[in-house]
């Protein structure tokens, strides 16, 4: 969301912080909405000078779609790294694999590199401080490349095009 | 009536499918050989099972009190974000101090640039101004 005014520089982390409050109150009365208004706005305005301005969100829907693919990732993730952990006699192939990276932004990359801990026997390891690649350490490695193609066309061309074009 | 007895069930379910997962997560730090190897376990096993044991919550705690619970979703955001931040920097350690890994790993660990293990070369943020007395600073040269 664009920026509203002097006192609302970042609106998204604002209605965040509001509905994490009255999460955590556990109730919608007037006093607690007026406390967590405050606090939605107070915060973001302390703590502006601490970060990057982040790129907007230009496409909310396919945001929530790559959010949807992710939550079904993990559930298939689990499904099979607990396999992979109650068959022990079935060896698994680690691998370590570096992954060049198309995406450039600091918010971008930290989403992908979190996605990839997160979906089937990958953990993210390394990344290069110029942003030019991630290496990924894999559970189970079959084709190097089907890997690196598959983390492309799900995660990362989603995100570039959710973040940055 | 049937109501209960079916939502009685799939709290059941959902509460042991998640001791499921939470355990072979952490049987996994026993059955694999390296220490990469066994970063996997807890950074996925563990979620689904957590995730699993703050759903039952919510709907238990949402069908006897009969009002809405979604606090938990607290708990699933903050592990969420914090879960594959800890697994990287558990790793990029493991990386940093040459930890050994199986024999039989394919593809090889990079050698560092002078960059990525940043010894005094850690990019240092500009300096912070003042809230309200950067203008009289600034005026000075």
């Amino acid at each position: 969301m664009k920026p509203l005014g002097r006192f609302l520089p970042t609106p998204t982390l604002s209605l965040v912080l509001l509905v994490v409050w009255l999460l955590m109150a556990r109730s919608v009365a007037p006093g607690q909405l007026l406390l967590g208004a405050f606090l939605a706005v107070g915060i973001p305005l302390l703590t502006r000078r601490f970060w990057d301005p982040l790129p907007p969100v230009r496409h909310p829907i396919k945001l929530a779609w790559f959010v949807l693919v992710v939550l079904y990732d993990i559930v298939k993730a689990n499904l099979q790294v607990s396999l992979l952990i109650l068959t022990p006699r079935r060896e698994p192939h680690p691998g370590f694999v570096e992954y060049p990276l198309e995406v450039k932004e600091p918010l971008t990359i930290t989403l992908l590199a979190n996605t990839i801990t997160m979906t089937p026997g990958t953990v993210s390891t390394n990344i290069r401080l110029d942003r030019s690649s991630l290496l990924i350490h894999v559970l189970d490695m079959r084709e190097e490349q089907a890997l690196v193609q598959e983390i492309r066309e799900r995660y990362e061309r989603p995100l570039k095009e959710i973040f940055e074009c | 009536m049937t109501f209960y007895v079916i939502a009685e069930g799939v709290i059941a379910f959902l509460l042991v499918a998640g001791g499921i997962f939470a355990f072979t997560g952490s049987l996994g730090m026993l059955q694999f050989k390296d220490f990469f190897m066994r970063l996997h376990g807890p950074t996925k096993g563990t979620t689904l099972g957590i995730g699993c044991v703050l759903i039952a919550s919510m709907l238990y705690f949402t069908i006897t009190q009969r009002e809405l619970h979604v606090q938990e979703l607290l708990i699933t955001l903050f592990l969420f974000i914090t879960a594959p931040v800890t697994g990287h920097m558990l790793a990029k350690t493991g990386l940093h101090m040459h930890l050994r890994f199986l024999t039989s790993t394919r593809g090889s660990v990079p050698e560092f640039r002078d960059e990525d293990v940043g010894q005094s070369r850690v990019a240092r943020p500009a300096k912070a101004r003042h809230p309200w007395r950067s203008r009289q600073r600034r005026r000075r040269p």
